[in-house]
């Protein structure tokens, strides 16, 4: 049963709405925030904010008002069948999709510097990619999508794809995906009846995923958000940050303890009492519109933990978060490799092309070495993954391996470009600062 | 033998964090986000500066020390070190910020070290900038292709320099133009050209990925008249002599930068253990490395490499100090301190997580400020080759 | 896309392991320390090295069908050449009956050749004291006299070099002439003019025997020149360095074995020392010593995988140049890496003999030397990527 949207323009939500914005505006008059450029950044996002404020309120009631009754039967993806043939071919159809993508992640690429200093994504790009359909190679068959498989593969192809465009903007694109991920892999069949067909509309939401928070040596399994049990439902306390789409996402999969089941996965509507998004600018990933969320008694029903606290695996669904990252960073990667071979072997100095001196060639030599290192093992482990084989220690194997050499990778980037590598109008130093992110983050991506 | 920090430096290193830690820490990412705003507040503390550096007898900021005497069996902790200490203490603070300090630019070393004394009248209290580096031409300087043409008392400047740091708030430009390319690096001289030169055309000022405080500017210069008294030194093509004069000041400088590298790892290193001081125990020094937990040591290899760049730099200025040779020492501090650098300062970040990461703490700041330390001033991959060349005895035409 | 090793795979990799395992390891020590004894229990292994001699290596003879995917004999050779290293790389590389001369006499022997010297044990003699990686600088001259060839010259590093029946020696027809010129010739020993000079002591893979041989008017068949004798300028020594080709993915795999023994042993060792990983605390928040294992076991895991890409690419006749360069690089390095660390790690019991850890970081470091160092994989890879001729990138 829907709720009326007559009933939700009312004062009520409006109050929410204005409550939210004041919370911003303080924020954007303190001391820390009060610089010209970062009030209009963020002057936009407020205005998504009231924007989306509308919509989210009617999609999240029906969520957390739906009371699950009855035999919970969610539409799952089966595990692809292990062929026992050592195959590093894409199929056919994924290589076609492989090669939709890339033609869109070319257009990323040029509008890359400029959505980094305008900390979004465009509305031209956004439409472009909806248009594309990937929703399609998520969403089971009897859900209106196309399979009946899982598609890791093609989902850490398209993420690789889309990242060797521009990290920050694939982040941004891609993070609702992540969501719809999740409902498909973890959610109970009403949620995912609710919040899966606004995927498959030409307007689909925008939703995000928050694990992260602003701890030194953060660990996933030492969270300090908590949920408490409260009658029908849970109380959520804590603080998650570097949260792409904050500004924009109607709703956030928000990654909490509870003292009976572990971390669980709750669905927590950005108008909720108690929830306060704010912008949290950092090194990179600009386009993606990082944000901070602090849960102050956030209160929220049963019916909003992913799946019911029912079949919900935390290990398995982190893993799935860092192979994303693990994705994201291979394509970067690339992206940087592809970028400083030619300019190597057009940057004349001392009279031939730097690319003829050995400590320039070999600096590319080893980034490509530590490329492929990354990427053969996120393509194990992704596809043990697509085959319903134990996959955590070559999850582990694999974000290691990504952490350490998309850094390296990063920084030789900026190095091989010397003082040019330093200027914003180049994109090795975009890369650098997106490429940090890779060994932190484990919010937004879930493939 | 002894490696520890002279007890005479203690007064102005003390003065030195504390303006780091009370004027420029506070305003470090007002002018990090405000990227190209004038950081007013440094006008101030120049004028303080400048009262440090009259009284320590020219040892603090940029430029460099005389060159004293140095007494037979006599050892000197002088001026080249006193400035290396300096500069890491402002930098532990900000170093866009150092580098935007009034009156303390690369042009002023220049001119401190090859001007005559008519022009060190009229030039010593500007405020110079150094333009050296072309579109073309990065590392390799001595194939600039800005020209100077002589007519009458004048010189004709036509060319593009890039990377010009400060070259927006300084008053006076020195720029390197040749007076006859077909001669090589014995013909190129530095010019001082005033801001106000018609000739001269600031184009932009860069968006950087960090030192964000600190102006870098393009200029074109287009038939820039340059009176000839502006030709800093001697205006005879020596092509024996080569342009060691100028040159020289990158030898000296190459210190001056690792102490950049050093200020900026120090800030990184210091704030991350007060970060982690309630999840792991940072003093143990004892437990051998394989057995205490993978964060801490991971900070114990930083903490070393960190040390080992700080007596790599004080080193260099020691030989300095005391007139002894020192351009592979140079090299060797500036390539250690550039590298350890950039690693550590992103390591930081790392270990502090998402809060790392975040622009709530200038950890990730100090890790896109580190970066341009390995890089200008002479490459990592330049100070590799100066130092593989000396230790090879191999000419620039034998090891590229 | 799968990457885990095929089960058709399994009973051979067995079989193997039972050998390293059973034979190798009991006997590892004794030929380290016994450095040119002849390793007489390899003899009794001869015949299960009729697998061995029937893997051969080399870009697949057909191309795959549209669709069909292969894991063939590239494949199987990497897995069983590691499997058998984890026993002792040393021992590997002096097994009777086939060397690396063997691999250049299948690569471009005539069907005569092959039916005379296809069963002879072939040591393959490139390198001299002045001519390391520029292979084809060397200066060993085969001047042709009647139906003979005469060759003169000094050649090192001959791995089998004394134990083997045959040498197959790089000597060129004419050096002014360049790469062109420079031919192999199978010099069977007994031949006069040849003389093995010497053994040499080495840092590790010391069970395997590395000779120096003298070549003084050594009188050689024409009959014996492997391939074409004519000196095709424009055709250069292909078809003999396509042997490095497959070779490269060959010693990465040997680099793998190691590699693979030290973090086992040291796993084992440091159980009681350390919690076995459990995939899910991060990276930072585990003990030093755990951390750095599991470092190492993802840098092996690459290596692995790099490795099983360039053997699959042959086997699917995709060319493989580059690839098996990296997977030679990477696997050089994080080998010598990785058995030192696990040294390091087990303490003063790593460093003594009383393990054989200390053993598995001295054999593992020639692995990034031979058949190509790493400086120039670094060389080849570059050059393909950046699309550089050797004048252009040295």
């Amino acid at each position: 049963m829907g709720i009326e949207i007559s009933s939700l323009i009312g004062s009520e939500q409006n109050k929410k709405v204005a409550k939210n914005l004041t919370k911003f505006n303080n924020f954007l008059d303190s001391n820390f925030a009060k610089t010209l450029k970062l009030r209009k950044a963020a002057e936009n996002v407020v205005y998504f904010s009231a924007y989306a404020g509308v919509k989210v309120a009617e999609k999240s009631s029906k969520v957390f008002s739906s009371s699950a009754s009855g035999k919970q039967d969610p539409a799952r993806l089966d595990s692809r069948k292990a062929s026992d043939l050592f195959n590093l071919n894409y199929t056919e159809e994924q290589t076609m999709v492989k090669e939709a993508v890339q033609q869109f992640a070319l257009k990323v690429r040029e509008t890359a510097e400029k959505q980094d200093e305008k900390f979004a994504v465009s509305e031209t790009i956004e439409k472009e990619f909806n248009e594309l359909g990937l929703v399609y190679y998520q969403v089971p068959e009897s859900m209106g999508g196309m399979m009946k498989e899982k598609s890791t593969v093609t989902q850490m192809m398209m993420l690789e794809t889309l990242a060797h465009g521009d990290l920050g903007q694939a982040l941004a694109l891609f993070t609702p995906h992540s969501v719809l991920n999740a409902i498909v892999q973890w959610g109970s069949e009403a949620q995912q009846k609710e919040l899966i067909p606004p995927f498959l509309t030409p307007t689909p939401p925008k939703a995000s995923i928050a694990l992260n928070e602003p701890t030194p040596l953060f660990s996933p399994y030492e969270l300090s958000t908590t949920a408490e049990k409260s009658g029908n439902g849970y109380i959520l306390n804590g603080i998650k940050n570097m949260v792409p789409l904050a500004a924009t996402a109607e709703y956030f999969l928000v990654v909490a303890t509870t003292k009976d089941k572990g971390p669980q996965v709750f669905i927590v509507d950005r108008n909720s009492q108690g929830l306060t998004i704010t912008a949290d600018r950092a090194m990179g990933l600009n386009a993606a519109q990082l944000g901070q969320l602090k849960l102050s008694s956030v209160s929220v029903d049963a019916s909003a933990v992913l799946g019911g606290g029912d079949g919900f695996n935390y290990d398995d669904y982190l893993n799935y978060c860092k192979l994303g990252w693990c994705s994201l960073a291979v394509g970067c990667c690339q992206a940087v490799l592809d970028y400083v071979i030619p300019y190597a072997n057009d940057r004349i100095a001392f009279g031939e092309p730097i690319s003829h001196r050995q400590a320039v060639a070999f600096l590319i030599a080893d980034i490509k070495i530590e490329l492929d290192s990354m990427r053969v093992l996120t393509q194990r482990a992704v596809a043990k993954a697509e085959q319903g084989l134990t996959f955590a220690k070559e999850t582990y194997l694999a974000h290691i391996m990504c952490s350490d050499k998309s850094m390296f990778i990063g920084s030789t980037g900026v190095q091989l470009l010397g003082g040019h590598g330093y200027i914003r109008d180049f994109p090795v130093q975009r890369w650098y600062r997106d490429l940090r992110a890779v060994s932190i983050a484990v919010n937004g991506v879930h493939i | 033998m002894n490696l520890e920090v002279p007890n005479k430096y203690k007064g102005l290193l003390k003065s030195a964090y504390t303006a780091s830690e009370g004027i420029l820490r506070p305003i470090s990412r007002k002018y990090d986000v405000g990227e190209h705003t004038y950081p007013r507040e440094l006008d101030l503390l120049a004028a303080g500066l400048n009262g440090m550096n009259d009284a320590s007898g020219g040892a603090v900021g940029g430029a460099t020390s005389k060159k004293e005497e140095v007494k037979k069996g006599e050892v000197k902790n002088g001026g080249n070190m006193a400035n290396c200490l300096n500069i890491q203490a402002i930098c532990y603070g900000d170093v866009g910020l150092l580098l935007s300090f009034p009156r303390q630019g690369l042009g002023n070393s220049a001119i401190g070290a090859v001007a005559n004394p008519e022009q060190l009248g009229r030039f010593g209290k500007l405020w110079a900038s150094m333009a050296i580096t072309e579109p073309n031409v990065g590392s390799d300087s001595a194939a600039i292709t800005t020209s100077a043409r002589k007519d009458g008392d004048y010189y004709i400047l036509n060319g593009e320099k890039i990377f010009v740091t400060a070259g927006e708030r300084s008053d006076v430009v020195v720029v390197w133009a040749t007076l006859d390319k077909g001669l090589g690096r014995a013909a190129i001289k530095s010019f001082v050209v005033e801001r106000s030169n018609p000739g001269m055309k600031l184009e932009r000022v860069e968006k950087k990925l960090g030192i964000r405080a600190s102006d870098t500017a393009a200029f074109v210069l287009s038939d820039c008249r340059v009176h000839k008294s502006n030709l800093l030194g001697n205006p005879e093509i020596d092509v024996k002599k080569g342009f060691a004069g100028v040159m020289e000041t990158f030898d000296n400088t190459r210190p001056f930068v690792a102490s950049m590298a050093l200020g900026c790892t120090q800030a990184a290193l210091e704030r991350t253990r007060e970060l982690l001081k309630d999840k792991l125990s940072l003093t143990n020094y004892k437990t051998p490395i394989n057995k205490v937990k993978a964060a801490e040591a991971e900070f114990y290899r930083m903490e070393a490499e960190y040390e080992a760049a700080r007596l790599l730099v004080l080193r260099a200025a020691w030989l300095a100090d005391n007139r002894i040779p020192n351009s592979m020492e140079a090299s060797i501090c500036k390539a250690k301190a550039g590298r350890i650098g950039t690693a550590i300062t992103l390591k930081c970040v790392e270990l502090c997580s998402s809060l790392g990461y975040s622009y709530q703490e200038l950890l990730e700041k100090w890790g896109r400020d580190s970066k341009i330390l390995d890089i200008f001033e002479g490459t990592q991959q330049i100070q590799q080759l100066i130092i593989g060349r000396r230790l090879l005895g191999k000419s620039s035409s034998e090891l590229k | 896309m799968n990457l885990e090793i095929p089960s058709k795979y399994n009973s051979t990799l067995e079989m193997a392991k039972t050998v390293s395992t059973n034979v190798l390891r009991p006997i590892s020590r004794k030929y380290d320390v016994g450095e040119h004894e002849y390793p007489k229990e390899l003899d009794e292994l001869a015949q299960a090295l009729e697998m061995f001699r029937g893997a051969s290596t080399g870009k697949a003879k057909t191309a795959p069908n549209p669709g069909e995917v292969r894991n063939g004999s590239n494949m199987q050779f990497v897995l069983f050449t590691q499997t058998l290293c984890y026993g002792d790389t040393g021992l590997v590389l002096t097994f009777p009956g086939r060397g690396l001369g063997n691999a250049a006499i299948d690569a471009v022997a005539s069907p005569e050749q092959l039916e005379k010297f296809g069963k002879l044990w072939a040591s393959m003699a490139i390198t001299e004291p002045n001519s390391g990686s520029d292979s084809a600088s060397i200066s060993t001259t085969a001047k042709k006299d009647g139906d003979d060839y005469i060759l003169n010259g000094e050649k090192i590093f001959v791995t089998s070099g004394e134990r083997c029946n045959a040498v197959v020696v790089w000597a060129t027809l004419d050096k002014g002439v360049g790469r062109a010129a420079i031919k192999s010739f199978v010099v069977e020993k007994g031949t006069p003019g040849m003389e093995v000079i010497r053994v040499e002591k080495k840092l590790g893979i010391r069970a395997s025997d590395t000779a120096a041989i003298v070549f003084t008017n050594c009188r050689v068949p024409a009959a014996n020149l492997l391939g074409d004798s004519e000196i095709n300028v424009k055709k250069g020594f292909g078809g003999v360095m396509e042997t490095f080709d497959n070779t490269r993915p060959i010693v990465g795999a040997m680099a793998l074995g190691c590699a693979q023994a030290a973090l086992e042993k040291t796993k084992e060792l440091l159980k009681n020392y350390t919690k076995a990983n459990d995939f899910k605390t991060p990276f930072y928040n585990l003990q030093s010593a755990e951390a750095e294992m599991i470092k190492m076991e993802a840098e092996y895991e690459a290596a692995r995988l790099l490795v099983l890409r360039a053997a699959w690419m042959a086997d699917n006749k995709i060319p493989n140049s580059m690839e098996a360069s990296i997977c030679k690089a990477k696997a050089g390095r994080i080998g010598t890496l990785i058995t030192l660390k696990c040294v390091d790690l087990c303490s003063s019991l790593g460093y003594s003999y009383q393990e054989l850890l200390e053993k598995w970081s001295r054999d593992a470091k020639i692995l990034d030397i031979f058949e190509g160092t790493q400086q120039i994989q670094q060389l080849i890879i570059a050059r393909r990527l950046l699309n550089k001729t050797s004048q252009e990138l040295k």
